[in-house]
């Protein structure tokens, strides 16, 4: 079984790093056109230059996900160059951790907002093109601490709690005109933002760990390209894991 | 130029997949045309795109037959 994905359009938020970096890499590979977005300039400079070589191709671009006209304009725009997406995968996300008794109510707005208001609105801004081509796949990226919980990440569990939620109900709506909605789960994944984690933090989760090893982005990206793709037709309202065997459900 | 009834029956036997006779100006786009919520607000969508028009939460509500929709059309270009 290949996963093609050939005259798909794909949109990845959050391409600059990490995992949407992988993600928006496999999925052109698979023959995707993906557009990729990033907060700067140089960010969707450097999303464009990893796209270049693909089979797919693709291009970055700059949108902040909380700002709502941006949105717009760059659905508009990529209806207009590539065509509307049918593939959507919410990434982008940003974490501002500390302790519940501590938390400023920035720190909490600025997680909520991202990481669960800003994917609602992206995905309805998609939805119409998609229920029109009577195909679509949404991709949320969840985390293994919206299942299991974390200490000190009470702002990013929740909203990362609220997207599987959100991915449920969606997948319910969207099901009669051939659009899937699905969530990842991943565990502690290789990347900038558990870079931040200390040595003994990173042991502690090792312990918990079966597979006795973090993630690496490749990991969830493999796992994006067989959600977008045929194969998983008959998938949707799904959470699945990719941790490692840290949490099973 | 087709009229605005001809344009809108022609939207609702598009989007809702029915036959060009069973789309009377009475008929219920529910209770006669066999649409689900989603089909009606795919219909109102393609309302607006046809005509180039938004039409707020609170009208798309009151639009439940095709005359309706004509109505609502007619209203909203005269305007």
């Amino acid at each position: 079984m290949r996963l093609q994905l050939d005259n798909q359009v794909a949109l990845v938020t959050g391409a600059t790093r990490g995992i949407g970096a992988a993600i928006a890499t496999v999925l052109a590979e698979a023959g995707a056109t993906v557009v990729g977005t990033a907060t700067s300039e140089s960010g969707a400079q450097r999303i464009s230059d990893a796209l270049s070589s693909t089979t797919g191709g693709g291009r970055g671009a700059v949108l902040d996900v909380r700002d709502a006209e941006q949105i717009k304009q760059l659905i508009d725009n990529i209806r207009d160059n590539e065509g509307a997406p049918s593939i959507l995968v919410n990434n982008a996300g940003i974490t501002r951790d500390g302790l519940a008794m501590r938390m400023s109510d920035e720190d909490w707005d600025a997680v909520i907002d991202t990481n669960l208001n800003a994917v609602f609105r992206v995905t309805r801004a998609v939805l119409r093109g998609m229920i029109k081509a009577r195909h679509g796949r949404i991709i949320n990226i969840g985390s293994v601490v919206g299942l299991m919980g974390n200490a000190g990440q009470i702002n990013y569990s929740t909203a990362k709690a609220g997207l599987l939620g959100m991915t449920r109900s969606l997948a319910r709506e969207v099901a009669p005109r051939g659009i899937t909605v699905n969530a990842i789960a991943p565990g502690f994944i290789e990347t900038d933002m558990t870079g931040e984690l200390d040595d003994q933090q990173r042991e502690a989760l090792l312990e918990q760990t079966p597979m006795q090893r973090l993630g690496q982005p490749g990991d969830i990206a493999a796992a994006v390209c067989f959600l977008a793709s045929p194969a998983a037709g008959y998938i949707t309202g799904e959470t699945l894991n990719v941790n490692g065997g840290l949490l099973m459900s | 130029m087709s009229s605005i009834e001809e344009r809108v029956k022609k939207i609702v036997v598009e989007q809702l997949g029915v036959k060009e006779d069973e789309v009377t100006s009475e008929a219920s786009f529910v209770d006669d045309l066999g649409a689900d919520s989603l089909d009606t607000v795919e219909l109102v969508m393609a309302l607006e795109e046809e005509f180039e028009c938004e039409i707020p939460d609170e009208e798309a509500e009151k639009i439940t037959t095709v005359q309706q929709a004509i109505d609502y059309v007619n209203r909203h270009l005269d305007q």
